[in-house]
């Protein structure tokens, strides 16, 4: 367990939802749910995907860009509705897709970040995504077992 | 958000409540981005179709019929996942192809014209210099900022849909003179001489820079290049890239000159791109000794002119045994080569051509291409090599005849 509990670590540009906690699914890559998304089961089906066969249902998930794609306007309220939605899109950039999307299905997101996250959260790490105040800090650090994927 | 009294009109429910949730909607958004007012559009083009919507979509969709909704102004659809005449040889799912008509029938209720076209921009509008338009299908959107200097934001189906119902969006990004300057310079040294070519480029300039804000100036392009040419670089440049615009030099309207393409401020990176670069990109992509038993034209539907080209290429030859070569147009474009017999020699050669669907969106197409065995899909279309990934294909960009030939022997020239 960390002493982060609640720590402001990084400000958020801007955001839409409500404030929401879930487990961090972290990548370096870019997201899109129609060419990297396995949209019946939550897994990250694209092959060579950074999180290729990682679940984003209830996940907060970080990544720095949105690719492509305007299914997400459609697909983000049709994973909702399925229940393997995350609880929360933490973008880099992304583009207006995404946030029509997210904003039609009720997902919180958010776009721009004050530095990388990379290093501060990884993967498992348990953080909470505020857009009233713009933030987003860790809740508790995950235990790491041999592997931590980032 | 500054709103009109008219608006204020519709927030209150006075237009009907499927007019108050669209705009509230279309709120949120604006004020995700700092839109200021709404700003009226005179055309939209949605993504609807069941294998994206799902079932939620599709009650969506009824519960919006259910409550009157109409279209304020033209509404056309982009392609569908399902043509209805290859449900069975496609080996579709019978129950989701009726669920897809349940769908048409609730858009055309809500006065969609479901034309089933990303190409909407060759063949149905055209919008002039500064139009605002609100269109969902990037490749669209890319166009129409681009090439006609008209103004969108991409706008996903429930986004476009919203617009089609208030007739309005919130003014922000490509809607704002600010956001259309150029940012970087691409200096174009390739010859660019096939459709896959200007698709190559789009895949390196668009994969480097994966920005919605982005805006690449293309200077000293060579040829003076067609729609088609520019269809795939953008879809390319939307694809790998997530760009909603690009200017080429004394081609496109609002770049007569290198300096008005960034509106007096300096680009903040040059790059440049040789042939070398685009060859590159082709030797990328390998078929790992597997079957080259799949050629696709699609994504962007074909144009009449691509189709033109496509029965020349295959006049008289056949597609190779245990090879299937499959081509995706719009109904329009479609009824226009059988009329002209483009038609018959690209299905007497043994394509398949589908109407009003792009490939990659076929509804069970990862079922499909494991019933089938696919491994590799060869394209001409840089954007179509990107996108299908997620459905397990490895995939090969190749210039056009190459493809055909590929399509023919079911081998690489």
């Amino acid at each position: 367990m960390s002493a982060a509990r609640g720590k402001s670590i990084i400000k958020l540009g801007r955001a839409f939802g409500g404030v929401v906690e879930g487990r961090a699914l972290i990548s370096r890559e870019g997201f899109s749910p129609r060419y990297d998304l396995d949209r019946w089961s939550g897994l990250i089906s694209r092959t060579g995907h950074a999180l290729e066969g990682q679940n984003i249902k209830d996940s907060i998930l970080i990544t720095p860009s949105a690719k492509g794609g305007i299914a997400a306007g459609w697909a983000f309220h049709d994973i909702k509705a399925k229940g393997i939605a995350p609880r929360a899109f933490v973008f880099g950039v992304t583009n207006p897709v995404m946030v029509q999307g997210a904003i039609f299905a009720g997902i919180t997101i958010s776009e721009g970040w004050s530095r990388e996250p990379y290093g501060l959260i990884e993967t498992g790490d348990i953080v909470r995504v505020d857009p009233k105040r713009r933030t987003l800090s860790v809740v508790r650090k995950a235990r790491r077992a041999a592997d931590a994927r980032g | 958000m500054r709103l009109t009294r008219e608006e204020r009109k519709m927030l209150k429910g006075e237009r009907g409540e499927a007019v108050r949730r669209a705009l509230e909607l279309q709120i949120e958004v604006g004020k995700f981005f700092g839109a200021r007012r709404m700003v009226p559009v005179s055309n939209v083009h949605m993504m609807g179709d069941i294998e994206v919507m799902g079932e939620a979509g599709k009650a969506f969709l009824e519960r919006l019929a259910q409550l009157n909704a109409r279209c304020a102004v033209p509404t056309t659809s982009n392609p569908r996942c399902i043509d209805f005449d290859y449900v069975a040889k496609l080996g579709q799912d019978p129950d989701e192809a009726a669920k897809e008509k349940e769908l048409i029938a609730y858009l055309r209720r809500m006065d969609v014209v479901t034309a089933d076209t990303c190409i909407n921009y060759q063949t149905l509008y055209q919008p002039h210099l500064g139009e605002r338009v609100a269109w969902g299908d990037t490749g669209t959107v890319i166009y129409a900022n681009s090439v006609f200097g008209a103004r969108s934001n991409f706008e996903a189906g429930p986004a476009a849909l919203a617009a089609g119902l208030t007739g309005r969006v919130p003014e922000y990004g490509f809607q704002l003179d600010r956001h259309r300057r150029g940012t970087f310079q691409v200096n174009v040294k390739a010859r660019l001489t096939d459709l896959a070519d200007w698709g190559a480029l789009g895949k390196l300039v668009g994969e480097s820079h994966q920005n919605y804000f982005a805006v690449p100036v293309f200077n000293g392009v060579k040829r003076n290049p067609g729609a088609d040419d520019l269809k795939h670089l953008g879809a390319a440049l939307a694809s790998y890239g997530s760009m909603g615009m690009f200017h080429m030099v004394g081609v496109t309207p609002e770049a007569p000159t290198l300096k008005a393409a960034f509106g007096g401020a300096k680009p903040r990176e040059v790059m440049t791109v040789t042939d070398a670069d685009i060859e590159r990109v082709y030797a990328s992509y390998s078929a790992r000794g597997n079957p080259l038993n799949l050629v696709v034209f699609s994504g962007p539907q074909q144009s009449l002119l691509e189709m033109k080209t496509l029965a020349a290429l295959l006049d008289g030859k056949k597609v190779a045994a245990g090879g299937n070569l499959f081509v995706t147009t719009s109904n329009g474009v479609k009824s226009a080569a059988r009329s002209l017999g483009y038609l018959q020699k690209i299905e007497a050669a043994g394509g398949i051509v589908l109407e009003g669907v792009c490939f990659y969106i076929l509804q069970n197409i990862a079922r499909i291409r494991a019933r089938n065995g696919w491994v590799n899909l060869v394209t001409n279309s840089a954007k179509l090599a990107n996108i299908i990934v997620a459905h397990k294909f490895n995939t090969l960009l190749r210039r056009t005849a190459d493809c055909v030939h590929i399509a023919v022997t079911g081998q690489e020239p």
